[in-house]
């Protein structure tokens, strides 16, 4: 797979916005950037209210995907492009939650909404009117999605890549900086993960940074790119970000996004913790 | 009162600080990005540590305001926007509120 497979351009996306068979997404948390105004013809889909179950921690189940793209309109055979806010956290998080159930021609689009912003480039409010359809999902691929026991089993097995900042690694915080820090958990990291702030993956403007380069940030963070890899943050969001560099960009083979990331690891009784800076 | 852990790490919608803001004890770095004098809406703010690594990014407001929760130490904060880019410098100290503004 290239990187052209899994990504597009901002240019590229403009040039397409209203090709037969293309579909463009927009995934946030908080989904009022869109109302204000989103790329032409593109559907919403709201990370919390749309793809997390309402009651038990965890995704809508199959059923459930089904009916959502359904309703947006999303068949099958389209390409969905997706895009977003904070840097694409939750349109890479999405592009990841599409491939668990199997969709398979799916791009991101490289910068998200701040290059697209940042170009000054056209933003509507007009929302599209999508036929429904009957979309069909495969069970979810279980290669992709890490699990709390199978992280405790990867400690010193597989790498293990904490990619919150700095500060929320060492312990010293439990959020990103620019969140209230009050939390339930206990602040700290895996034992034996190593510490690649998603940001390392990514340019100012959101794109990401090249396969060279990519390569190169986690092989001098240590990382032995011929083992199976484990990614984590604190919600599953950031370390999407990261799954895609690793696994979509330089293609590596066995690389597990950990949904449950530090809001759940921080909270397991009897688990092992490790605090301080990367070492 | 805590968060709730299940919560998203998205950067909430930015609205302005006032000088009597309640920090509950952490280090709030708060601004406006303004560009010829007037406040700019809805630049990107970067905070970047004393090494330059990235802290956390947000939207700032239609008003260009912008809040940060961070900790004691050195920190840019840098304005992207389609009219160009801007930074400052801030040191923090003691938990309490920190100005700073940024010009593009």
């Amino acid at each position: 797979m290239s990187r052209e497979d899994v990504l597009v351009s901002t240019a590229w996306a403009e040039e397409n916005l209203d090709t037969p068979g293309i579909v463009f997404v927009e995934v946030d948390e908080d989904t009022s950037a869109y109302d204000k105004g989103h790329i032409r013809n593109a559907v919403k889909i709201d990370w919390k209210n749309e793809l997390q179950d309402p009651v038990r921690r965890d995704f809508v189940d199959k059923a459930g995907f089904e009916k959502l793209l359904s309703e947006k309109g999303i068949a099958n055979d389209d390409t969905v492009v997706l895009y977003g806010g904070n840097n694409n956290w939750f349109a890479a998080y999405a592009y990841w939650y599409f491939k668990l159930y199997g969709h398979e021609k799916l791009k991101l689009l490289d910068g998200g909404r701040k290059k697209w912003e940042l170009e000054g480039r056209e933003l509507v409010t007009e929302v599209p009117q999508r036929p429904q359809t009957s979309y069909v999902a495969k069970e979810q691929d279980l290669s992709l999605r890490a699990f709390r026991d199978e992280v405790v089993e990867a400690i010193n097995q597989k790498n293990i890549v904490d990619v919150r900042s700095p500060d929320e690694f060492a312990g010293k915080l439990l959020a990103p900086a620019h969140l209230p820090q009050e939390s339930a958990q206990r602040p700290g990291h895996v034992p034996s993960a190593v510490n690649v702030p998603w940001a390392k993956a990514a340019n100012e403007d959101g794109t990401f940074k090249s396969n060279e380069e990519l390569k190169q940030i986690y092989t001098e963070a240590g990382l032995d790119l011929n083992k199976p890899t484990i990614a984590y943050c604190r919600i599953g969001e950031r370390s999407s970000h990261t799954w895609f560099a690793l696994h979509e960009l330089l293609g590596l083979q066995d690389v597990k996004n950990y949904d449950g990331s530090w809001t759940e690891y921080g909270s397991l009784v009897g688990v092992p913790i490790e605090t301080g800076a990367n070492s | 009162m805590s968060v709730q852990v299940d919560s998203g790490c998205a950067a909430p919608a930015q609205e302005a600080t006032p000088d009597d803001f309640d920090t509950r004890g952490q280090v709030v770095i708060a601004g406006t990005v303004t560009a010829g004098g007037q406040p700019l809406p809805n630049a990107y703010v970067r905070l970047l540590n004393a090494d330059g690594e990235f802290a956390g990014e947000v939207q700032a407001s239609e008003q260009g305001e912008f809040r940060f929760y961070a900790a004691a130490g050195k920190w840019t904060v840098r304005a992207l926007h389609a009219e160009g880019t801007g930074e400052a410098a801030v040191e923090t100290d003691a938990p309490k509120l920190y100005r700073v503004s940024v010009s593009v």
